[in-house]
């Protein structure tokens, strides 16, 4: 499989596109900077948002139980999931029980990351993804290419070209407000047909047994609503201890994801309306695991706003297939290596190290550290050319002396002036696109011996 | 005051003039300035690469060095960071731990320490500023555009002392430029392509110069300008602060 580097080299190639994805992204990230702005308190609702999560996940096992029996008492059925394929089997099970065909789900990362999608279809059953950017890409048979904007990679020349082949709408006709009217009649009819529908959950409140789900298209609702059993599917890590604390949350959320004071909808679900069925699957799939790592613990704070991705300026020009998986971007580079060490090897190196996602994180997660303890992991346990190991060690053999540092530094730079086409070359990554530095005659540190030392 | 000066290996390889600067900056505002010599990397390219294990030569030759100092001042973010969050000794952990608490970049240490108000330079230019993302966003040199705070730049208020000069910032205003150590080379693409954004921003300023207190990243955007046959050049705010034109 390709890696990051390779992936973002084709993305680049075309420089015009990559610079409209790059502003685009970087306009949701002033969005957000502004709302952020607009709030004195905001680096105190980050912290108390940070301390709120540090707390929970130190007795998490204590509020999922909490949530269980509210919930329970509420008249919520409750599944849990080991991993990706009991999800999607209880799932399953209940589409089957209720003789089925036919679902609808609002946007919810955690379906993705255990490829629901697939699975149902396998059986069977047709999945329609009711989020505007994941029916499109859905149309494409694409994955989502960010978390929150899930077709943020198309133009809207391309979501027309689409919808005529899939909406039949008018070819060419590129408006906004007709290509989102054409997918809102469509969906409707599907909103209608289904009788269940699958919401993610982005707060599952302890103390009262209910759940928050935030969209801006009140899609989740319309399925919700409409369909005779809902299943609301979650990371373990989505709960939070009391109510009060959605106060915190929910005015970070979509700050942090587009710049906008709240979302659209904020739904509430505590228990099922009179003759519905209301489930909720709670799922680990490697996040016990992830508890359990000291180091990398915290990126279990996450409550999926995207703002890394917006910041991250590798994301901004590598696009989220670079990425190749579902969660993409900083958040995801720390996330995936967890699920499969090997795999993605190469997400912790997509970064220069920056430090903006940190900043920008609404729970303060220390995402860049991570991304630099994750490279420590990598080339402990996962696979690590030959010959990045042995260059690694014959330039600790150079830096470690200054015998060697000091033969080295004067043969290289001889070779630099003298020799130069032994580094300017197509071998050399840094030379294909940039001029290598002048090579002086004297370090510094022969400048210092000869001028300064007595 | 008497200074230990760490030099950074691609300094002093490629940029002796900035180590220089360094130097006699520090020596005209009445430190004394020791360079130990036996000194070569902080280690953070091994670090960095996901390699830490095999930078603890290069963490004993650093403690070596620089134990003796009650300051030690480099003219690079980067490495300074690099050592006060990573710098460990097995055999003297309070040493290292000194060293951690000891170590300055340059342009804090004149602005914290020193604490200097006025300063003997000139450059009549117009110059575009460089954040270097360690040192603003590691050390604290200057507020993030994130993060809700006042604003403040200790590289900013030092080049307002410097006469002549003309100071811009590019439209973003903390954007990384994509050196990142070995990222330059294991991720070229990326690499380039934030490399040559931030670039196009500094030539819309219509600047002579840009400048920086990394000249890792200064390297990276010089390969990119001298490429592609650009007048702009690459200055370290060293040589600035040294300057008298």
């Amino acid at each position: 499989m390709k890696d990051h580097a390779s992936l973002a080299e084709q993305f680049i190639k075309d420089e015009a596109r990559t610079d409209w994805h790059d502003e685009t992204l970087w306009f949701v990230r002033q969005k957000r900077d502004k709302a952020a702005y607009g709030l004195p308190e905001w680096e105190q609702l980050r912290t108390w948002a940070s301390e709120i999560k540090d707390h929970t996940l130190s007795a998490l096992d204590n509020y999922l139980v909490e949530f269980e029996t509210n919930a329970i008492a509420n008249g919520i059925k409750v599944h849990w999931a080991v991993d990706a394929a009991a999800h999607n089997k209880i799932v399953y099970d209940i589409m089957k029980a209720q003789g089925v065909k036919k679902l609808v789900k609002s946007k919810s990362m955690l379906t993705e990351e255990c490829h629901l999608n697939e699975y149902l279809q396998q059986q069977g059953i047709e999945v329609v993804d009711t989020d505007l950017g994941e029916r499109i890409v859905q149309f494409r048979k694409e994955p989502p290419s960010h978390i929150v904007l899930p077709a943020i990679h198309l133009k809207k020349q391309e979501v027309s070209d689409t919808f005529h082949e899939h909406l039949q709408t008018e070819k060419g006709n590129n408006d906004p407000q007709y290509l989102t009217h054409a997918a809102r009649l469509h969906l409707r009819e599907k909103f209608i047909e289904s009788s269940v529908a699958i919401t993610g959950v982005n707060f599952a409140v302890a103390e009262t047994g209910g759940f928050v789900v935030c969209t801006n298209e009140g899609n989740a609702d319309m399925g919700a609503h409409a369909a005779k059993v809902h299943i609301a599917c979650m990371g373990f890590e989505k709960i939070i201890p009391k109510a009060a604390h959605l106060s915190v949350f929910l005015r970070l959320l979509a700050r942090s994801a587009t710049g906008q004071p709240i979302t659209t909808y904020s739904s509430h679900f505590n228990k099922p309306r009179h003759g519905q069925e209301l489930h909720v699957v709670i799922v680990d799939n490697g996040r016990s695991r992830q508890l359990g790592r000291e180091d990398f613990r915290n990126s279990l704070k996450c409550i999926r706003c995207a703002a890394c991705f917006n910041t991250c300026p590798v994301y901004r020009r590598s696009g989220g297939y670079s990425y190749h998986t579902a969660v993409a971007g900083p958040i995801g580079a720390i996330l995936n290596p967890n699920l499969d060490v090997q795999a993605y090897s190469d997400l912790p190196f997509a970064s220069t190290l920056c430090g903006s996602c940190t900043n920008v994180c609404p729970v303060k997660i220390d995402i860049h550290q991570q991304l630099w303890k994750w490279r420590q992991v990598v080339t402990e346990e996962a696979k690590v050319p030959i010959s990045k190991k042995m260059g690694m060690r014959f330039m600790a053999w150079i830096l470690d002396c200054n015998v060697n540092y000091k033969a080295a530094g004067k043969i290289g730079r001889w070779v630099m002036r003298n020799l130069p086409f032994l580094v300017k070359n197509k071998l050399n990554p840094w030379y294909k696109q940039r001029e290598m530095p002048d090579a002086p005659k004297e370090s510094f540190k022969e400048w210092y011996i000869k001028n300064k030392k007595a | 005051m008497k200074v230990g000066l760490f030099i950074p290996c691609y300094i002093d390889q490629f940029y002796p003039q900035v180590g220089i600067a360094t130097l006699q900056l520090l020596e005209k505002l009445g430190c004394v300035v020791e360079f130990p010599l036996l000194q070569t990397c902080c280690g953070q390219p091994m670090a960095n690469s996901g390699f830490a294990k095999l930078s603890k030569g290069c963490d004993t030759n650093f403690v070596n060095n620089f134990s003796n100092y009650e300051y030690i001042v480099a003219p690079s973010g980067s490495c300074v960071l690099h050592v006060k969050e990573h710098l460990q000794s097995e055999d003297n952990p309070e040493l290292a731990k000194h060293i951690r608490a000891s170590v300055y970049e340059l342009t804090e240490f004149l602005t914290d320490v020193l604490k200097i108000t006025t300063l003997d330079a000139s450059f009549p230019y117009k110059v575009g500023m460089h954040n270097s993302c360690h040192g603003q966003r590691g050390l604290h040199l200057s507020s993030m555009s994130e993060t809700v705070a006042p604003a403040f730049s200790k590289p900013g208020q030092l080049l307002q002392m410097v006469k002549g000069l003309q100071l811009s910032y590019p439209q973003r205003v903390d954007e990384c430029c994509g050196f990142g150590g070995t990222f330059c080379v294991f991720e070229e693409a990326v690499s380039v392509k934030m490399g040559k954004d931030r670039i196009k921003e500094h030539t819309a300023n219509e600047v002579d110069y840009i400048t920086g207190g990394d000249i890792s990243c200064l390297m990276h955007l010089e390969g990119i300008l001298k490429r592609q046959g650009s007048n702009t050049k690459t200055i370290h705010l060293a040589e600035i602060l040294n300057s008298k034109l």
